[in-house]
């Protein structure tokens, strides 16, 4: 599954030529416009999932994508398909259980444990069922970026666009209900379809990255970047933006790398996004000890 | 037992003096299948202080939630003003540490959080520097400028409850509800707020409702106290309600009112939980 093995081609740190090379073949370039579009989204999701701290139903999405994605190779459907169909269905599945939950704040329940662990069964059997998968499970656990077809590219602009006019539309809702939820609902925010609401759209932004780093390295691009923005700064737009970047840096770097070296996408990406997550913490532990005056999230404005 | 409708006042911000603001008649309030007081009547006119006064579960905070619309009376009705025009603090709300949003988001969320869609840069620039403007006003007059712009998940409680009141100021509501907003103020602080809530109070008209535990630090700014015991109220000023007969009327055994040289009023012999609250209500 690893490109390099096929072709010898040596990064030479003349980053024009580089970029030219590798957007000499459709499939790279398939799988820039797919990593742009996927950092982007999830990056902006993931905001707001750590924000509201619903890493634990990011998680669980995130495990089911990869059953949805066995299926779907199974009956001969595109694997995006089978990715946002199983997320969005699971992002209902969890909102109902949030309704019926008594205040709605987490749903760390045993019953999601007890679902994410039959969803990887499933997929297991799926897997084992679809001889002929190419490379086996790895793929759609670990990330690939061969194969993602135009097709893709445009479902994936389709349903990121869709994600990204909600999350505009509603964010600032949205950021109140998860900061503030009682005032928020004394305001008359709708703080109970915005929570549904919002576990639809994580569902379809874990969808979109699975895509990319697998279901299982979803975090690299959902959370890395979003903890990271939130150790630099406490401010809401600057914190979003730098999480877009951030996700946008580690996807792109994350793809140079992988068509260079021998090692699998999936793991650059989220080697990339880890280390800016370190040294977000180093910085801010610095300047802890410097004192805090020189804070982003200060006097400025 | 069906909910009243809260009627939606459209009356625009100043108040003629004649109108109340607030009003409750006959009101009960059932919670999970018991009723936590009920025939309670009071009129609040605008730029009138009223503390709500009560032992631990008693209802004070349902009795703020029931005139925010937010939980349903079971008889009675209730005339408020809508929700845009009332400020609400909750009770004892912290951030905790890993919050990363700066307390002036929290007080702008108080503003415009509820608007849908983005704010556009560049239009409505006049607007936004109004905005802006009143954000600062609020926030200076909570005394938390100092820390506004620091995470407010790392401000300590009583920061953090300057910067709650500044965010329930922020929108220059007719009414205010607040409960227990002393809590966790040194009592330097506790005065501070209680004189702002005074002004605030007399010079714009507001009119505030306000749970307290101790009576004291807002006793010279009151006009009227709602005084909650044994599923009953008792309204009246000050004066009339803390009163050793009052009260032992209302608690059906003898609560003595004690006046200290320097005018404070302890309740001592209360039934029930309240005994240890020191110099409660
Ligand atoms: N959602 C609820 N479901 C069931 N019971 C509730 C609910 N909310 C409040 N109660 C009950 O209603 C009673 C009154 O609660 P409330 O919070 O109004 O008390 P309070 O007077 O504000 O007390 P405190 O001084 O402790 O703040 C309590 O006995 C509480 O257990
Ligand atoms: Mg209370």
């Amino acid at each position: 599954m690893l490109l390099a093995e096929t072709t010898p081609y040596a990064f030479t740190w003349n980053l024009v030529a580089d970029v030219r090379e590798m957007w000499s073949f459709p499939f790279m370039v398939n799988a820039f416009r797919a990593g742009a579009i996927v950092a982007v989204v999830a990056g902006a999701v993931g905001w707001f999932m750590v924000l509201r701290r619903q890493t634990f139903a990011g998680h669980t999405l995130s495990v089911v994508a990869f059953p949805g994605a066995a299926l779907a190779t199974l009956i001969g459907v595109s694997t995006a398909v089978g990715y946002l169909g199983a997320c969005l269905l699971a992002a209902v599945v969890i909102a109902g259980l949030r309704e019926s939950g008594r205040s709605g704040v987490a749903v760390e329940s045993a019953a999601t444990g007890t679902v994410q662990a039959f969803a990887l069964a499933c997929g297991f059997l799926f897997v084992t069922l679809y001889k002929g998968m190419l490379g086996g499970p790895q793929a759609l656990l670990f990330g690939t970026f061969l194969g993602i077809t135009t097709g893709q590219v445009a479902l994936l602009t389709v349903v990121g666009a869709v994600v990204l006019t909600l999350l505009a539309a509603f964010g600032r809702p949205l950021l109140f209900a998860s900061s503030d939820r009682e005032v928020a609902a004394a305001r008359g925010v709708p703080v109970r379809a915005l929570g549904a609401g919002f576990l639809l759209l994580l569902g379809a932004a874990t969808a979109e990255a699975s895509q990319i780093t697998g279901s299982l390295l979803v975090f690299a691009l959902l959370v890395v970047p979003a903890a990271t923005a939130q150790v630099l700064t406490a401010r809401p737009v600057l914190g979003l933006a730098l999480t877009v970047l951030l996700g946008l840096a580690a996807c792109w770097l994350g793809l140079i790398a992988a068509f260079y070296q021998p090692y699998p996408l999936g793991f650059f990406v989220t080697t990339f996004a880890f280390a800016g997550y370190v040294l977000a913490q180093l910085t801010r532990a610095v300047r802890g000890a410097v004192g805090r005056v020189a804070l982003p999230t200060g006097a400025t404005s | 037992m069906t909910a009243q409708p809260i009627e939606q006042a459209a009356v625009p911000a100043p108040a003629h003096a004649g109108a109340p603001v607030l009003q409750l008649t006959g009101a009960a309030v059932r919670v999970g299948g018991r009723t936590l007081w009920s025939g309670v009547d009071l009129t609040i006119g605008a730029g009138e202080f009223t503390a709500v006064l009560g032992p631990n579960g008693v209802g004070k905070s349902t009795l703020l939630k029931t005139l925010l619309g937010a939980a349903p009376t079971a008889a009675g009705e209730i005339r408020a003003p809508g929700r845009t025009e009332i400020g609400y603090l909750p009770q004892r709300r912290t951030f905790d540490a890993g919050v990363r949003i700066r307390g002036i988001d929290v007080v702008r969320l108080g503003l415009d959080g509820h608007r849908w869609g983005l704010p556009v840069p560049f239009l409505n620039r006049a607007r936004r520097r109004a905005e802006r403007r009143r954000i600062d006003e609020a926030i200076e007059s909570t005394g938390a400028t100092g820390y506004a712009h620091r995470p407010i998940g790392e401000c300590s409680g009583g920061e953090q409850q300057r910067l709650l009141l500044a965010q329930a100021l922020v929108t220059r509501p007719r009414l205010l509800l607040l409960d227990e907003p002393l809590d966790s103020l040194d009592l330097p602080n506790q005065s501070a707020v209680a004189a702002l809530l005074g002004r605030i109070c007399r010079e714009d008209g507001v009119a505030v409702v306000m749970v307290a535990h101790d009576v004291n630090p807002i006793l010279h700014h009151l006009d009227r106290v709602v005084y909650l015991a044994e599923g009953r109220a008792v309204t009246g000023p000050p004066r009339e309600v803390i009163t050793s007969e009052t009260l032992t009327r209302l608690y059906g055994a003898p609560v003595e009112v004690l006046r200290t040289t320097d005018g404070r009023l302890v309740v001592v012999g209360m039934p029930d939980e309240c005994r240890s609250g020191g110099p409660c209500c």
